[in-house]
């Protein structure tokens, strides 16, 4: 840790000094400001937005927005299917990930080099997008929602966190002990390894959840049915599909022009709070959680 | 070999039983595909399956490194990732390095905080923010560029500016995430080093030349070479969603390729074989990088 410097004598330390306060005051508003204009822009009437007058707060404060995106059954079916896809998925993936973590976490467990090699192996090397399509689609789970679930059980990247965790951070004396004890190993496993992991627990469950609500690529790969797309395939519709119209400068200038300026206004609107509402949860627990994620990210640092 | 086996299966086979979802996961679906890249040296019909498909040899190679877009995606992809790995990898050791002489703690926190918590936010809706601020109409950048008299600017419609809106938005999402690890090597440099430099009368400056980078240079350099092996790994999500018909010529990537042949147009063999080469190409360099972190640190990977 930097202590305080004792001698205050450097003209250029001071520079230095202010300069990086200076930043990262700069670098603060870079990081939010984004977010926060979003948010502003959600709460304001759409037309001044659209015209440009929010900039630092709401302006004609409204919830309009709110009530269109309500009326917006897809973004709920959306909603609904990927809460059921984080919640189903994350669970799978810590199960899988345990299975895969523990055993390959013995030392007196003869396969375990090979095996360790096998999963590594599939890391750096893999059958590519329409291999595993053609698997996924012979095993009949295209367009279904265990697509979602199934294909990414496990993260091999997550099982070595929770590996090395195992390895370094758990005493090999109660292993001694429980043996002793007369403790098999799925019982020493869930009474004593996974009870002191939580820390580690709790950092790959969050990875895994927040891959899973981020998810957008394998419901492009293998989901047809709207009514099954989880809701990033929704909002990338919300944002896609509407600036097409609002966008083309020979645009049809017969048709009503006041009503179509407001039904941009409306469209851009709603990916406004679309968004808000699709980070909704994350930005509920991110303060609670954000130290578990450093945590994790140097626990994933160090090698094993 | 036979032997020592069943005396393992006998000692601990609750761990064997523990593993065989875990082994069954990887058989069923990484090596099945990997069996699939025949696919890349046939013909394939649907109804005579993988192995029932016709040889055709090497034949989607030669008509990938024939077409006329080929160098351009490859140049597309080696640029993008060179392009992104010179501006954020070094911006990345310079966020830690001044947040580690930064004061005051409360700002550091803070600052800390919110610089993480773009990576974890989508690519669909940071993609989709991009399209709002950037837009050629109403979009917040362009009404800033309006109030100092330049004129609106459509910048996802341009090829020229793709590369840098991909580059400067991987930034805005990945800086605080990818400055963990220096943060903590630089946390980890001996105090002591730091006072001897004070005496000497070392301005912050001169430390951080020939204190701090010294000590996180091992970290540094195998950021490096890692990132060197996987130059040719980028991401499929974020370029699909800012790729559109008019910025095609610079974001149409091998990974964006392979994509189109295959699930667009349902060329299955071709498009194995695109994406086999890029597996491969990415495995030679991550290996060459590999050898190259063992020889510089005296370990690598793996």
């Amino acid at each position: 840790m930097v202590k305080k410097n004792k001698k205050k004598g450097f003209l250029s330390d001071k520079v230095f000094d202010i300069a990086n306060v200076c930043i990262m005051i700069i670098l603060f508003f870079v990081f939010t400001y984004p977010l926060y204009y979003v948010l502003i822009s959600s709460f304001s009437s759409p037309a001044a937005v659209w015209s440009g007058n929010v900039t630092l707060w709401p302006k004609d404060f409204t919830l309009i927005g709110y009530k269109e995106l309500l009326g917006f059954g897809r973004m709920w079916i959306g909603y609904r299917n990927t809460i059921f896809y984080t919640v189903a998925g994350t669970m799978l993936n810590v199960f899988m990930t345990v299975l895969c973590a523990y055993p390959l976490s013995q030392r007196d467990w003869l396969p375990r080099n090979f095996f360790l090699k096998m999963c590594l192996f599939t890391m750096y090397f893999n059958g590519g997008l329409i291999p595993t399509y053609l698997v996924v689609k012979s095993l009949g789970l295209t367009n279904t929602g265990l697509a979602m679930i199934i294909p990414g059980a496990l993260s091999f990247y997550n099982a070595l966190i929770v590996r090395n965790y195992f390895m370094n951070s758990i005493p090999a004396e109660l292993n001694e002990a429980a043996k002793l004890d007369g403790a098999n190993a799925v019982q020493y496993l869930v009474h004593v390894v996974l009870p002191l992991s939580k820390p580690v627990l709790a950092v790959v469950t969050l990875y895994y959840a927040v891959s899973h609500w981020n998810d957008y690529y394998n419901a492009l790969v293998y989901i047809f049915d709207r009514d099954l797309q989880p809701l990033q395939s929704v909002l990338r519709e919300v944002f896609a599909s509407v600036s097409v119209n609002t966008t083309d400068p020979q645009g049809t200038a017969e048709i009503n022009v006041e009503a179509l300026y407001q039904k941009a206004q409306l469209a851009q609107n709603l990916k406004f709070t679309s968004i808000i509402v699709s980070m909704v949860p994350m930005l509920a627990i991110y303060p609670f959680i954000q130290k578990y994620f450093v945590k994790g990210a140097m626990i994933g640092a160090v090698k094993g | 070999m036979k032997k020592r086996i069943w005396k393992d299966l006998r000692k601990n086979w609750l761990l064997w039983v523990m593993f065989l979802p875990v082994f069954l996961y990887y058989i069923i679906f990484s090596y099945t595909p990997m069996y699939g890249i025949l696919l890349a040296f046939k013909d394939y019909k649907t109804k005579k399956g993988i192995w029932g498909s016709g040889w055709v040899g090497l034949k989607h190679f030669e008509r990938l490194f024939s077409a006329y877009n080929f160098e351009l995606i490859l140049g597309n992809t080696i640029g993008i990732s060179l392009y992104s790995l010179c501006v954020s990898f070094p911006l990345a050791i310079l966020f830690a390095l001044m947040l580690n002489y930064l004061r005051l703690s409360k700002l550091k926190k803070t600052v800390q905080m919110v610089s993480y918590a773009p990576h974890f936010i989508s690519n669909v809706v940071v993609c989709g923010m991009l399209s709002i601020f950037l837009d050629p109409n109403n979009g917040i950048v362009n009404g800033f560029l309006n109030s100092m008299g330049i004129a609106s600017v459509a910048f996802l419609s341009q090829p020229g500016m793709f590369k840098t809106i991909y580059v400067l938005s991987g930034v805005w999402q990945g800086l605080g995430w990818s400055a963990i690890i220096y943060i903590s090597a630089l946390a980890g440099v001996d105090y002591q080093l730091h006072e001897a430099a004070i005496i000497d009368g070392a301005t912050k400056l001169q430390r951080i030349q020939h204190v701090d980078i010294p000590a996180i240079s091992p970290t540094i350099t195998m950021l490096l070479i890692l990132n060197l092996g996987s130059l040719m790994g980028v991401g499929f999500e974020k370029v699909y969603l800012l790729q559109n018909d008019l910025n095609f010529n610079a974001s149409d990537i091998i990974a964006t390729y392979t994509y189109r042949v295959g699930m667009v147009n349902q060329d299955y063999g071709y498009s194995t074989a695109v994406g086999l080469f890029n597996t491969v190409i990415n495995l030679v360099l991550l290996i060459t990088a590999n050898t190259t972190a063992r020889k510089v640190n005296g370990e690598g990977l793996w």
